[in-house]
């Protein structure tokens, strides 16, 4: 069974390149470019895990990713986070409000991978 | 007809020089050349428009009938100039401090402001003066008539009445054209004073002349002439005292309060010094005027035929002697007379007409469904233009009533009757203003019910009689109104046996008084009249003032909306600007502290009048008008202050001046201390961003074999595309930090500032979202000499700014072009919602976004724009309350070549500055 995948990041360039090496392996991929209506998309699409970009127009993930784990629905949904800030602040942060994973922009897409396969075992 | 015809060049010609006159006065005044238009020389002949035709010609006619009496009218004045400088002095003191604008203006404001008093006042005003301007008409007509060697009282050629027309609809001319060019803040009219000054020196050569021709040409001499003043009736009229007393009481009266008179005396003053000067020089000058008068009245008894008209001796005893040219002289200088008086008069008239009744009129009109009306975006400047038309027809108006009373008084009556009418019915603002200035007992109500009191006399006992049998019917005058005898016109309460104008001056002002006075002991003042009463009467002691809004009610920005269509953008600007940097703050947006909102208020004041000013100050502040608390805090404050504090106060304005710096300097620290955190991770961000897809992109071609060629070509150009991208980024980031070291070299050239505005709005809109641009290139058909590459950098980055964020349906720029002070204003202003308050200052820091939109750049742009604007000599300012987005780039004409070194000096939001080493 293929898993599926909801990417929530505004910049189309690398939204299409994760797409790329996601498809390649087998996942399913949906994306969502904005910050403040993603919480519905996310509810909408009730994908298997979330790719959550940091800084999105209209609402931050941070607050997205509280919301997540404050709904009993979503408060497993496993969530890779990828920021182009990569300040240890940031991971800090995300690590309290239970991201599954956080990694810094720029990334290997191997890493990537792995990172998911590792959230998704088979 | 010849002499007729030369008689109408000869005015034309005067006319002509008048017209020149007051241009060149109007023009120096505006270059600033106008040092020797306020003189004390100037301020004394502009007083003598209170020697009017009725003067001029009346008096001979006044001395034939009544003899010495007509010298009560100059009595008056001189008692006053003389004894009484010192209120005089008060009078302008108060009228300079609080930016009076005429009498009413003053009454209404000193008892807070009423606007039912300014009216009343006004209305008063207009039909005292309305015969008295129909008396200068009439003059200038019976003058024309006597030249055409006719009998006065029959119809000259043509129609009389059209050569009153004609004077009337030339002088509104005049009047409208030098009177209400434009709105000045002081209501001072340069142009006409210095015409009027000449009109003076005009009529007093005219009537010397005339004077010297009859003692020495015509009696040969001053023995004999004084022979044949023994001989003749005049000394016969027994001088009867309380007639003597009354006219000079009333001729002081009318010098303060006759709406010219008060123009002249404190509106067009110019310097307070100027009075001392007056104070001996003006009554010289009517003791010259009045000089000849007895001469001419007892020649022209003896000479002319019986039944002549006297009040026309001047002109037909030069006349009757075959003496054409002096003839002339004397009708020129009639004529000065007369013009410069309805000159005077109807500009004074016309600001109070406009500024107490069409203004409020029209604010309450629009008050209540246009609240927003004050606020309204772009509309700048119509109410100003609507104060000016209101000025323009008030002029027509009040020159149209005046013919209208010629018109319909037939011209019969003698000239000093109706001049007398007209001083009584001013005379009766006399209580409310000098217990205004001098008693802070007195109330509105007090001065309402003196006002109206005094005028219903007036009018019943006074102005109604004088028509005869016209209005009031025979049986009231010989019987009473509704046959009480005790309400008998010229005996009111029984009193019979007196002259009837001593009578309706005693009544009138006698229960003027009373009523003022009684009332007032009765009733309360409200607050507002507490504090102006108090600067009013205790104005030296204080210029400095407290009336209070308290400050944190209003919005700045709304009151600069307003102020700039009011008093004209550039004004507004600047007044703002400078109050912002009185209270240390830079920017055009002065925090609305008590002060602040006073000297706004007065600043309209100068432009609408003190009562118009208040209001629209507490419109703009969304009718949070002052609680009675608030007031009387201040109230006490301010009494406190000035009684114990005076140094106290200067001390606690310093120490509130910096403590507002400190608050300003450590609100931008601690925004930038928020800043220089948010900068590392925003550098981090606009970098990792491109270097992500380029660095993905690459590995996908390396790893994934087997890809179609499309799909490589379109990933390489992605990786082509974010490596621009990320470029760009540096150079801007270096750009950023060559400017901020000043190491950058400008490279200096002349060229027109149009030409770099086409240049900028080429690059900006070859790509990019479209954008109607309205600009003027005439107006930026200057030339510069700068960098001009620079510059258009500047000016491409605005541009785009209003593409990315004006959020407008129609997205719409203007540019606005202006120079001033050698330096060149370049404005632009877009329609969309513009900058919040709270982030104008921000925008110009690094990476400063206005919203979380990604508008493509990396919020670099008008920190760069900022730097550039420094290095060339000039600033970059967010310039709030123009409607929309709106920003002002301004630089001298000439930039100075600081060279690569030296940095520009700088502000103190610059010490703390992020450090350009990260950056490279």
């Amino acid at each position: 069974m293929t898993k599926s995948v909801l990417i929530i990041e505004d910049e189309p360039n690398i939204v299409e390149a994760i797409r790329f090496f996601l498809i390649r392996d087998g996942w399913q991929v949906a994306s969502h470019g904005t910050g403040d209506d993603a919480l519905e998309a996310i509810r909408a699409q009730a994908p298997d895990l979330v790719i959550l970009d940091v800084m999105l127009p209209g609402r931050s993930g941070m607050d997205i990713l509280a919301d997540l784990r404050a709904d009993p629905a979503t408060v497993a949904l496993p969530v890779l986070m990828l920021t182009a800030r990569g300040q240890a602040r940031d991971r800090d942060l995300a690590e309290r409000m239970g991201v599954s994973r956080f990694m810094t922009k720029p990334f290997s897409n191997a890493e990537v991978l792995d990172a998911l396969r590792q959230l998704m075992p088979d | 007809m010849a002499t007729m015809n030369i008689l109408v060049a000869v005015c034309l010609a005067y006319v002509a020089l008048l017209f020149g006159v007051a241009f060149l006065a109007e023009r120096a005044a505006r270059n600033g050349r106008g040092g020797w238009l306020s003189s004390p020389v100037v301020y004394t002949l502009s007083l003598s428009i209170y020697c009017t035709a009725w003067t001029f010609y009346g008096a001979v006619g006044y001395a034939a009938r009544s003899g010495l009496e007509y010298l009560t009218i100059y009595l008056g004045p001189t008692l006053v100039m003389v004894g009484w400088w010192w209120g005089l002095r008060k009078l302008v003191r108060i009228g300079r401090t609080q930016r009076i604008t005429s009498v009413a203006d003053l009454i209404s404001s000193r008892y807070g402001k009423s606007g039912a008093l300014a009216v009343v006042v006004t209305l008063l005003a207009i039909l005292g003066s309305t015969p008295y301007i129909a008396l200068q008409l009439q003059s200038v007509t019976l003058s024309f008539a006597a030249f055409a060697g006719e009998d006065s009282l029959t119809p000259p050629f043509g129609d009389r009445n059209a050569t009153a027309f004609w004077v009337a609809v030339g002088l509104a001319l005049f009047t409208i054209l030098f009177g209400t060019r434009n709105l000045d803040v002081n209501e001072r009219h340069p142009g006409v004073v210095i015409a009027i000054a000449l009109e003076a020196v005009v009529k007093l050569c005219a009537l010397l002349a005339v004077g010297v021709f009859v003692v020495w040409g015509l009696a040969g001499g001053v023995p004999q002439m004084l022979a044949r003043i023994d001989a003749s009736a005049l000394t016969a009229f027994q001088p009867d005292g309380g007639r003597w007393v009354a006219l000079t009481f009333v001729s002081a009266a009318a010098f303060l309060t006759l709406p010219r008179m008060f123009q002249v005396l404190v509106v067009e003053n110019a310097d307070e010094r100027h009075l001392r000067t007056a104070s001996w020089a003006f009554p010289a000058y009517l003791m010259a005027m009045s000089l000849f008068v007895v001469p001419i009245a007892v020649t022209g008894l003896e000479l002319m035929p019986a039944g002549s008209n006297p009040d026309l001796f001047v002109l037909t005893l030069p006349l009757s002697q075959g003496r054409e040219g002096l003839a002339m002289l004397s009708f020129i200088g009639g004529f000065s007379s007369a013009t410069s008086m309805v000159i005077v008069a109807s500009i004074a008239l016309s600001t109070m007409v406009s500024n107490h009744i069409v203004v409020p009129l029209w604010l309450w009109l629009r008050g209540d469904q246009e609240q927003g009306a004050l606020g309204a975006p772009g509309a700048g400047g119509d109410l100003r233009q609507l104060v000016l038309l209101a000025r323009r027809l008030s002029i027509a108006g009040v020159l149209a009533l005046g013919y209208l009373y010629f018109r319909l008084s037939g011209g019969g009556a003698a000239l000093a009757a109706i001049g007398l009418i007209s001083f009584v019915a001013v005379a009766q603002f006399l209580p409310a203003l000098l217990g205004g200035i001098f008693w802070r007992g007195a109330t509105r109500t007090g001065a309402l019910t003196g006002l109206c009191a005094g005028f219903v006399i007036w009018l019943y006992c006074l102005l109604l009689p004088s028509f005869g049998a016209g209005i009031l019917p025979q049986a009231v005058l010989e019987n009473g109104l509704f046959g009480l005898t005790w309400l008998r016109p010229e005996a009111l309460f029984g009193i019979a046996g007196l002259d009837p104008l001593v009578h309706a001056i005693l009544w009138s002002l006698g229960l003027n008084t009373l009523g003022f006075v009684i009332v007032s002991l009765a009733s309360f003042p409200t607050p507002l009249e507490r504090l102006q009463g108090a600067q009013f009467v205790n104005v030296f002691q204080h210029s400095q003032t407290a009336q209070g809004w308290s400050g944190g009610l209003a919005q700045t920005e709304d009151l600069m909306v307003m102020a700039q269509r009011i008093l004209g953008p550039a004004s507004a600007q600047d007044f703002f600007q400078a109050e912002a940097a009185r209270q240390g703050l830079k920017g055009y947006l002065p925090e609305p502290t008590p002060e602040f909102l006073q000297r706004l208020e007065r600043e309209l004041a100068g432009s609408m009048g003190a009562a118009t000013a208040h209001t629209m100050v507490a419109q703009s502040m969304g009718r949070a008008m002052v609680s009675v608390d608030d007031l009387m805090r201040v109230a006490d404050e301010t009494q406190q202050m000035i009684e114990y504090q005076g140094q106290l106060e200067v001390k606690s304005t310093e120490l509130a001046r910096t403590a507002r710096q400190l608050r300003a300097a450590n609100e931008s620290l601690t925004q930038i201390s928020v800043q220089k955190d948010a900068f590392l991770s925003q550098i981090s961000h606009e970098l990792r961003t491109p270097m992500t897809s380029i660095r993905a992109f690459s590995e996908i071609l390396r790893d994934s074999g087997g890809m179609d060629e499309a799909a490589r070509q379109k990933y390489a150009g992605i990786i082509h595309s974010e490596a621009i991208r990320l470029t760009r980024l540096l150079d801007d980031l270096l750009d950023l930090s060559v400017l901020e070291n000043g190491q950058v070299s400008l490279n200096l050239r002349e060229g027109r500032l149009s030409d770099v505005i086409d240049q900028a709005i080429a690059a900006a809109t070859a790509a990019g979202t479209p954008l109607a641009i309205r600009r003027n290139p005439l107006a930026a058909a200057i030339t510069l000499c700068t960098d001009l590459d620079r510059l258009v950098q500047v000016f491409i980055n605005l541009i785009a700014n209003a593409q990315k964020y004006c959020d407008a349906p129609r997205p719409e720029l203007t540019i606005a072009v202006s120079v001033r002070r050698g330096r060149a204003i370049i404005d632009f202003v877009d329609n969309g919602k513009g900058v919040p308050r709270a982030q104008q200052e921000m925008i110009f820091q690094k990476f400063a976004r206005v919203s979380d939109m990604k508008a493509g750049g990396a919020g670099l742009g008008l920190a760069i724009c900022r730097e550039i604007m420094a290095r060339l000599g000039g600033t970059i300012a967010y310039l709030p309350g123009q409607g929309g987005g709106a920003f002002r780039v301004t630089l001298p004409l000439r930039a100075a070549d600081t060279g690569p070194d030296r940095r520009p000096d700088r502000g103190p939001d610059h010490a703390v500055d992020l450090p350009a080493e990260p950056l490279v």
